[in-house]
This record gives structure tokens, sequence and C-alpha cells, in this order.
């Protein structure tokens, strides 16, 4: 009988957030599993190997990924019959460790997404901001250069560029990047425009605010959550965007191992080695997703309304 | 009698727009003395809103345009000032109070921060000072316990609440000049009262100037020391509040009085002004009033009447009087 007193006390005091003990472990575990993931994804990029530390022999990666064994080529993964227990999720066509290509091929795929969304994201501010908030000609022009940027076919203009500055890394980000900035300056310049004719920008032009300030301080931040969560949606886009592009050969050159280029060599073996796809493939997924999750999660903090619950 | 803060002479601002020039202030001219309240009434679309914009020079860009005319605060003309040096003087000299707190502020920043925002542009003090002159804005508009609403986010007020902190916002450099634009429209009847014995109070201790734009006489009375009446983009009388309501001389504010609602008149149909106001892009040759004016002459028709001092400060623009 008397457990029931402490039971309610508990339940109002300062941690309770009105939530079912469900519902809170769910909206925990929708942000640890994804922060779990990706911070793994990120260990496995940074540590695949340590030759960044002058030890190129030592690391995650069981294999050196782009070691290529004749003999062992197709070798199914070595959980299923016919699997070597060497290699945990198989071989490619080459005879290619493909956990030690995923391994290594966090880095390209990581990396570029993240460059290419953080470039791109803050171009996208900069402009819409601008064209939302100044309005008139200036407005008119950003615009019309966003739907030049958005009609026009990204994988034509990668070829263009990777013919005139060839292949590589950094042609990658470039290629990504010249016109990725389009739907950001579009979505963000919507809401600024929005936001322009709100009260409180007009209660800040009134305490002598000027135009740069308004921006910075007012039209920003409320412009935050759409951004983030488009970021989060960017992340599964540029990742699969890197693939086609090496796909196509203007990626990072091979043998360098990208998560987007693998799906692609296994493309031709799905009915008999589904594993040279399939792995790369769950990882792409998984990022995908615990960006999305995580998104969210970081959108629900900011939002002063959703904080304190 | 004390000083005079603002002078408006002969403000005209037009809105230019594809159907042609819109004049929505119309040669306006007022002025306004330390410590006292001056009352802008008339009804939506007359001008009220327009003049107050004007004043601070926020005019929706870019198709309004103030075309002439002169505003003197304290011996400055607004008109001439640079763009950067009328952002010095909005918040630290004139300020304005919005109509709906609700969305006067910002969503995303915390209540102590907005405030800070106007005293750390004109002030530029230390932040331990920034928010010692924050807490006194917030102690003069009788906010209770200033130190942890500083904290809170504008969703965690009532709106009562918020319209007092945007007072803060508005208050926070100690203006000469408050321009309030219908401050209390949003608020139920009972905050409105105390809101406006707020006014008072604040007003009292900082000895502000506030230019009240109002439609509500109920407002005009209890607020204002005086009273201009505004119709179709002029001001067709000017006088001490006591006078407007004692002895009101434009056919206009006669009517508007009329039309107010009053206890002790039970089974009479309310008053009402026949007609709509004329349309500001086609306006008549003569007085503006003059096809809803139940006392027009012939010569209304042809020529504007001129503004004529009839009393004390009381001044009409109306042929009647000539």
């Amino acid at each position: 009988m008397l457990s029931i007193i402490p039971n309610i006390a508990e339940k109002t005091t300062k941690g309770y957030t009105g939530l079912s003990r469900r519902a809170r472990i769910t909206r925990n575990l929708t942000l640890i599993i994804p922060a779990t993931i990706l911070a793994l994804m990120v260990i496995m990029a940074i540590f695949a190997d340590l030759s960044w530390l002058g030890l190129p022999n030592v690391g995650l990666a069981p294999h050196d990924p782009d070691y290529i064994i004749i003999t062992d080529r197709f070798l199914p993964p070595s959980f299923m019959d016919g699997g070597k227990s060497d290699y945990l999720l198989g071989t490619d066509k080459l005879g290619r460790d493909v956990l030690s290509r995923i391994i290594h091929g966090a880095r390209i795929s990581l990396s570029v997404s993240l460059l290419v969304i953080l470039i791109t994201a803050f171009i996208g501010t900069v402009l819409g901001i601008i064209a939302g908030y100044a309005g008139g000609r200036l407005d008119g022009f950003i615009m019309r250069v966003t739907d030049m940027a958005l009609s026009f076919p990204g994988i034509l203009l990668a070829l263009l560029l990777a013919v005139s500055i060839g292949p590589g890394y950094w042609t990658v980000v470039f290629a990504l990047s010249i016109l990725g900035w389009a739907g950001y300056a579009r979505m963000v310049r919507g809401e600024a425009l929005r936001l322009r004719e709100s009260d409180f920008v007009a209660q800040a032009r009134v305490s002598g605010a000027s135009p740069f300030r308004i921006m910075l301080r007012h039209i920003f931040p409320n412009v935050i959550n759409s951004l983030i969560v488009m970021m989060t949606l960017a992340v599964g886009m540029m990742i699969l965007a890197e693939s086609a592009l090496s796909y196509l050969g203007i990626g990072v050159p091979a043998p360098t191992a990208s998560w987007g280029s693998m799906v692609s060599d296994g493309r031709s073996y799905l009915d008999t080695a589904w594993w040279i796809s399939a792995f790369p493939g769950i990882a792409i997924g998984l990022v995908v997703l615990s960006g999305n999750f995580l998104g969210d999660w970081i959108r629900d903090k900011l939002d002063p309304r959703l904080r304190q619950l | 009698m004390s000083k005079v803060i603002l002078q408006v002479e002969d403000l005209r601002t037009s809105f230019f727009t594809r159907r042609g020039e819109v004049k929505a202030v119309d040669g306006v001219s007022f002025y306004v003395r330390e410590g006292e309240t001056f009352g802008l009434v008339g009804e939506s679309a007359c001008g009220k809103t327009v003049t107050a914009l004007s004043i601070l020079r926020l005019l929706p860009e870019p198709a309004g345009k103030i075309i002439g005319g002169k505003v003197i605060l304290d011996g400055t003309n607004l008109l001439e000032l640079s763009k950067k040096e009328m952002r010095e003087y909005r918040g630290r000299m004139i300020s304005m109070i919005l109509q709906d707190p609700m969305t006067s502020l910002n969503p995303v920043f915390p209540i102590g921060d907005q405030i800070a925002e106007s005293v750390r542009l004109h002030q530029g003090l230390r932040d331990e000072m920034v928010e010692q002159q924050v807490i006194s804005a917030l102690r003069l508009l009788q906010i209770p316990s200033p130190e942890t609403l500083l904290r809170q986010y504008p969703f965690q007020l009532s709106g009562g609440m918020r319209q007092r902190v945007v007072g803060a916002i508005a208050m926070s450099c100690y203006p000469r000049l408050l321009i309030a634009d219908e401050p209390t429209t949003a608020l139920d009847a009972t905050i409105q009262a105390q809101y406006l014995a707020l006014f008072k109070d604040v007003q009292q201790q900082t000895n502000v100037a506030i230019i009240f734009i109002t439609h509500d006489f109920g407002i005009v009375a209890k607020m204002c020391h005086r009273v201009g009446v505004m119709y179709a983009g002029k001001i067709v009388e000017t006088a001490p509040t006591r006078e407007i309501f004692k002895a009101p001389r434009h056919p206009y504010t006669i009517a508007l009085i009329n039309s107010v609602p009053r206890l002790e008149r039970k089974d009479e149909r309310l008053y009402s002004i026949e007609g709509q106001p004329p349309s500001l892009m086609d306006l008549p040759p003569g007085c503006r009033f003059f096809p809803r004016c139940s006392a027009a002459q012939d010569v209304c028709r042809e020529q504007q009447p001129s503004e004529v001092e009839i009393g004390d400060g009381h001044f009409v623009s109306c042929w009647r009087v000539h």
C-alpha cells in the first residue's frame, strides 16, 4: 500500500517529462542507436589504417583493401558455405576483401558527403537569406541563377569538369557543390521571405538593428530547423551522388574504394555474388537512416518549444 | 509648459503602385511635448500607421516614399539624416510598440537576449551592465521577478506579459519618443486596462513623449492629453482631449464620437456614418469628408478647407468654422 506514495512523488520530480516510460525509452533509442552507428562509422573511417601516423599496416581493416588475390575471387562471406574465415564479408571479383574495402570506403563516402553538405548549405543559406531579405532585383537575380542551377543536368556538368580538370577527390567535391547549393538557397529564401514580414523583424528594425544584424540574429536562427532537416536528408543523396560519379569514372579513381563504387562494381554479379553490392549498400542505408534520425533529434533540441518537454 | 520634442510639419507620404499614386498621408502636421501623450485617432486605412512609419522612416520599400514635409525630433530633421544616422535614432531616441505581442518577439531567443539587443546596439555597455539595464527596463514595466524571466522564451509567457516585454524592449534605452500602434488591440479588456495604467506610470517616471495610435475613444479618454483626428490622410481636428469630447467641431469628429456605444442610451440604434471613405488614389478636389458630411455646403465640394485655430490648441479644418 505504502509503495504507491513514493511512486507519485517520483513522477512529480524535476526529471518528469510527462511521457510514458515506453515513450521515453523509444525517444532515447532514436538518439542512442543512430548516434552510435554514426560514431562507429566515423571511427571506422579514421582508424581504417594508421597511415596518417606512419603505420600503414596497423588498423581496423583486416586486409589491404586494394590487394588482389585472383584465386580468392567471389568467395562468399565466412558464415556461408564455401566461405573462408579470413574474409568475414566475402571477396569481390578480384579477390579483394569486402569488409576491408567497406572500412576504407567510409573515408571517401563520409568525407565527401560531409564536405559537400557543409559547402552547399553555407552558400545556399547566405544567398537565400540575402535574396529573401533584400527582395526586389537582387532577389530576382539570385533566384534566376538558382533556377538555372536547379535545371542544369548535374551529371553533364560533372563530366565536363572531369574532362577539364581530371577526375579525383576534389573534382567530386567541386562537381557536387557547384549546383547543390541551389536547393538550400530556394528553401532558405522562402523562409526568409516569410520571416522578413514577421513582427519581430519589424520590432528589430524599430530598435535600430542594421539589415546585416537582422539577417544574422533574427532570420538565420529561425531558418536553422529546416536547414538541418535538409542537410541530414542530403547525407544519403550525397553518398549516392558520389557513387554515381564514381560509376561514371569521374569519381575517385580505382582502385580506391568508396561505397558507391563498390555497389556499382557488384551490380553485374548480383545473382551469383550478392555480397559484393549488398554490404556496402547496407552501410549506405545505415548512415542515411541514422543521419535522418539524428537530424530529427537535433531539430527538436534546437526548437525552444520542444526543448523543455 | 514642457518642451516640444517632436514637430511634424506638412508630412506627405505616398505609395507608388502600378495603378497610380496612393496619397496615404497628405499634409499632416502636429507636435508632441515631453511627457505628453498625443492620440492619433481615425478609422482603418486613414493613415495613422503610415504616419508613424514615416516618422521612423521604415516605410515598406520601394513603394512607400516620403515626398515632403519635416519631422523634427529635438531639433533634428529626421528626413535629412543618412540611413546609418537614422538607425542610431531608432531604438535610442524613438521606439515603437507594434500591435501584436504574440508575434513581436523572436521565438528562438530568451527574453533577456532580446531586450539586451537594443541596449548593446546603442550603448555599447559591458555584459554585466547590460544585464542590469535589462532588469531595470523589466522593472520599469513592472514585471515580477525579472531575473527568472530573462531566461524564459516568448512561448512561455502570456499575451499580457509578452506585451510588457515588448514595452520593456521599447523603453530599454529610455527613448524620448515612443510610438504605440494600437498596443492593446490583441489584449483582453482587463489586461488592457492594466497595460494602459502601466503606460501612464512609465511616462511619469521617464517623461517620455508618446504617440498613441488607436481607434478606441475610450482609450483616448483614458490615455491622451491631446488628440488628432485623422481622415483620409489628413488631420481634420486637433484639440486637448477634454475639448474633443466636450466641444467637437469637425462633423467627422462629431460623427465618430456619436458612434461610440454608450451605456445610458439603451434603446437607440447605434449611430453610424453613411458611405465609405474616399479612395486615396482618386481624392475629391474639395473637403475629403464632403460626400459623407451631414453639414456639407457648396464650397465644400470645390475647395479644401484650411486649418483654423478656434480655441486654445484647438484646430479644425472645416468650412463651417471659417
